[in-house]
This record gives structure tokens, sequence and C-alpha cells, in this order.
């Protein structure tokens, strides 16, 4: 028989989406991130969790190579990448439509961006320009264009933390909506606990200065999910513990 | 969940203003009607003087009577330096100041001498202006150009070091070249500080002309100027200054115009709602 040769390196199931190792990241003296290992699986929802400054807003923007210059090593990365902000960042000089398909300039997709205007809930604004927008729309605006490069992975930082709380209710679905759809894997950074539970299938919670996982918490919950959900009330208290005993809280 | 119910229609706030402009106008025009009545009932009851104050019907009279003749070819001179002195300072205006706000390294080099040449009043130049290029057209249309570069330029440097750091990381993202960003990001988002620096820019190359034209010119509304004052005659000084006043309200009103349609986007204030 065949037997296949067992050796002891045992090879990952799947070829990770994102794998990024960093041995330690800082800014003059200031050692903001240590030793983190992140890794990501296709259509998998990750969040970092922590207080500000804790290096989570960092190191998504060393995934999305905003920031080059730390010690570590990228190993595998997805070739699209969406990257929703903390504020919609707008160009406000263009429509909504011509802010999704900002990446192609005037050759934009038009029905792309057509789609994914209904998407996100924005029919008869493709016209409208961002002073029109309240601040919910105007991130509905951004999410659809981080989505519009056709990206397999969306980083998104504190994407909600500006809007009302029942805005960002409809938010978190309707992203948890568009990730299913166009199976997409997402990696939000947020200090909000429940949002985190809420969105992810795992979530990291990263302590302070040097920034570094202290815990990592998976919600084997399915989706839709029920934010009534007991089991969601446990984990948070998980989370809450992790978070005191980083000394963050 | 059906948001497609919602209707959005920017212009639709305008009608319900239409009655209320022509009231803000005759508003904006009750003030010069008032003067100009009081000046011809005090000049008719002989209160000042008719040879140092002309009746307002008088300088309409010699404004008519110019514009059968010579007043043509004095706007004409006049309007052509205005021209080709605003059109070459502001070029080099906005060259030097995309070069100085786009490269720290240019900034360093330019940036002293040209500060230092800001601090000149630019008056001073027009004796050296006269002695090098004579009292021609180049010597006035230069002096032009001298006005409407510093505004263009400081404008120009200001508004690019004031565009939002955070619309840049949006094209760094997207992996942009310099040029792209130059032209979807940097270039629109400086364009209101752009044009604020060419309406200043404007109005200053009109008080340039007036100047140069002082000086030394045969044609041109600063000539006609100079030749009412010597022949004592202010009814003719007058007429020029009206006409320079609606040219220059006329040329700064085109560029509003321009301004108010490719700005449409600006969310400012507007000074409605204030409670004043």
């Amino acid at each position: 028989m065949n037997q296949p040769l067992r050796i002891a390196e045992p090879a990952p199931p799947v070829e990770p989406l994102l794998d990024l190792q960093v041995e330690g990241k800082a800014f003059g003296a200031t050692q903001v991130l240590g030793q983190v290992q992140l890794q990501l699986q296709p259509g998998e929802i990750v969040s970092l969790l922590g207080p500000s400054g804790c290096g989570k807003s960092t190191l998504l923007r060393l995934v999305a190579q905003l920031d080059q210059d730390f010690t570590g090593v990228l190993h595998s990365r997805p070739e699209q990448i969406g990257f929703v902000f903390q504020e919609p960042r707008l160009m406000p000089w263009l429509s909504v439509a011509e802010n999704i398909g900002f990446s192609q300039d005037q050759g934009y997709d038009r029905a792309r961006v057509a789609g994914l205007i209904e998407e996100v809930g924005l029919d008869g604004f493709a016209a409208a320009l961002p002073k029109a927008l309240s601040g919910g729309m105007a991130q509905r605006v951004a999410i659809a264009r981080g989505l519009y490069g056709q990206p397999q992975l969306l980083l998104l930082d504190e994407p909600f933390s500006a809007v009302d709380a029942f805005t960002r209710f409809k938010l978190q679905d309707l992203l948890l909506d568009l990730a299913r759809r166009h199976r997409i894997a997402l990696l939000v950074v947020t200090h909000d606990v429940d949002e985190a539970l809420y969105l992810s299938d795992r979530v990291l919670v990263i302590g302070n200065r040097p920034g570094t996982v202290c815990r990592e918490l998976r919600v084997k919950l399915d989706y839709p999910r029920d934010r009534r959900d007991e089991r969601l009330a446990r984990l948070r208290g998980e989370a809450l513990e992790a978070l005191h005993s980083a000394r963050v809280i | 969940m059906s948001t497609s119910s919602k209707t959005l229609a920017p212009g639709v706030i305008a009608p319900a203003v239409q009655p209320s402009r022509w009231r803000r106008r005759a508003k904006g025009l009750a003030l010069p009607v008032l003067i100009i009545l009081l000046l011809e009932a005090v000049v008719r009851l002989g209160w000042i003087a008719a040879y140092q104050m002309p009746a307002p019907s008088e300088v309409a009279q010699t404004l008519l009577h110019l514009a059968d003749g010579a007043l043509w070819k004095h706007i004409g001179a006049s309007l052509s330096r205005v021209l080709a002195g605003f059109a070459i300072g502001a070029a080099l205006g906005l060259l030097f100041a995309a070069w100085v706000g786009l490269s720290r390294e240019a900034e360093a080099w330019l940036e002293p001498t040209f500060a230092s040449l800001r601090a000149i009043p630019s008056l001073a130049w027009v004796p050296l202006l006269l002695l090098w290029l004579g009292i021609g057209e180049t010597s006035k249309v230069t002096l032009i150009a001298i006005g409407a570069f510093f505004p263009v330029y400081l404008n120009g440097v200001a508004a690019i070091r004031n565009i939002d750091r955070k619309l840049v990381e949006v094209g760094r993202m997207y992996g942009f070249s310099p040029l792209r960003l130059a032209r979807r990001i940097l270039l629109p988002a400086a364009l209101p500080g752009v044009f604020t620096g060419l309406r200043s820019a404007l109005s200053l190359s009109w008080m340039f002309l007036v100047a140069a034209e002082l000086i030394a010119a045969t044609r041109g509304l600063g000539y006609l100027l100079s030749d009412g004052r010597e022949t004592s005659r202010p009814d003719l000084v007058l007429a020029a200054i009206i006409v320079l006043a609606l040219l220059g309200k006329l040329s700064d009103g085109l560029l509003a115009s321009l301004e108010q349609r490719w700005l449409t986007w600006r969310d400012t204030f507007d000074g409605t709602d204030t409670g004043v």
C-alpha cells in the first residue's frame, strides 16, 4: 500500500488567507507591538479587541501595508484587500457612486457600483454628494467602496465607533450579511466587547504596551446571532476578565 | 426593510428661495441708490461746487459721451493688460505652489526666496521695471503679473498643505502613483484654496493695472483717470472709476460663478442660522 509518510512537521489544513508574524513594532522609543501571530482562514471573521493605544490599529495598518516599518514577516496576504477606516473618508467632491468606484477613476464598473449601492441600502443616492449623507449612510458608502475591489479580506478600523447605537446594530448586521454574500474574511478592530463577540468567529484580546494577544476567545455560535443570547453574555464575562487580567480595565 | 422610499433632491430648496432673492437684491441696492439721489440733490442745490463734485447725472452723460468714442479703446487696452498679467502671474503662481506644496525639497530651496520677495511692496518694482523694460506694454504686464503671482502662490501652497492626510491615505491604500494621487485627491481637495487665491489675485491685478497706467500710459482707464485730473474734470475721473468698478465686479463674478459650479460639494457655513 502506498501509505503517506508521516513527517514530524504537520502541514496546516488549509493555506491561511493571511499570515502575519510580528516580532515588534515601535514608533521612535515607544514599543507599540510585541510578538503577535495573526492568521486568518478564508471567510473567517476575527476581531482585535483592546483599549485605545494598544496597537490594534497599528496591527491593521501592517496588514494593509500602509505601514511596512516593523520587524517580522508577512508570510501571506490576499491579493485584494479592502479597508474601511474609522471615519468614512469619502471624497467630498465625488458623488456616492464615484466614491464607491474611486479606485478606478472615471472608468469604474457602473453595474457593480449600482449593485453595491443597492446592497448597502442606499438606492436613489448614487448621485448624492457626501455632504447630503448622515454618518451612518456615509459609512455604508465606505463599506461599499471597500467591497468594490472584490477583496478576499476586508479590514475595518473601529468602523462603527462614530455612529449611534441603533445605527451600529444595523450596520453590524449589514456587514455580516455582506461578508457572507461576498464570501470574504473580516478583520475588525474594535474596543466594543459586544461588537467583537457579535461579529466574530474569533476574538483576539490585545493587551497593553507593548500590544500582544493575551487571550483568544472562540465564538462557536451560528449566524445570524441573537444579541440576547446567554452564551454571548457568558463570553462577554470571559472577555472582560481577560481585559481585566491584562490590566486594561 | 426598504430604504428605497427615501428620495434625495439636493436642489429642491431653490424655488422657495426665489422671492427672497429679489428682496435681498433690493436690500443691496438701497444704499447706493440713496447715495446717488442725495448727491444729485446736494449738487443741484449748490451746496457742493460742481467743479469739485459733478452731479451723478452729469457723470452719466460723460459716460454716455465716452461710450460713443474713446471708452472702448481704453477698456480694450486695460482689459488686455489685466488678462495677460493675471494669466501669466496666476499660471506661474499655480506652478510654483504645486511644486513647493508637494515637495519638501522644493520648499527648502524656494520658499525662503519667495518669502523675502513677498516682503517687497509690489509697487516698489515700478521704477525698476520702467528702467529695465521701458514704458511699453511689457513693464505694465510684468507688474500685474507680479501682483497676481503671490496671492495665487501663497493660497495654493496653504491649500495643498491643508489637505486632510486621511484622504491622502485612501489613495495610498489603493497604491496610487504620485501623478494619480495629485489628479484624484490633491488637486480637487486644494481647489477651494486655489480659488480664493485666484480671486484675490484678480482684484490685485486691477489695482496694479491702475498703478501702472497712472504712471505712464497713453491709453487705458488709468490714463483716463490721470487725464481727468490734469484737465480738472472730476466727471471724467468718476466715469473711469465707475467703469473700473464694473469691470472688476464683472471679472470677479465670472470667477465666482466658476467657483460656485466647481465647488458645489463644499459643506460650508453660509451665514444663515446664526440668529444675527
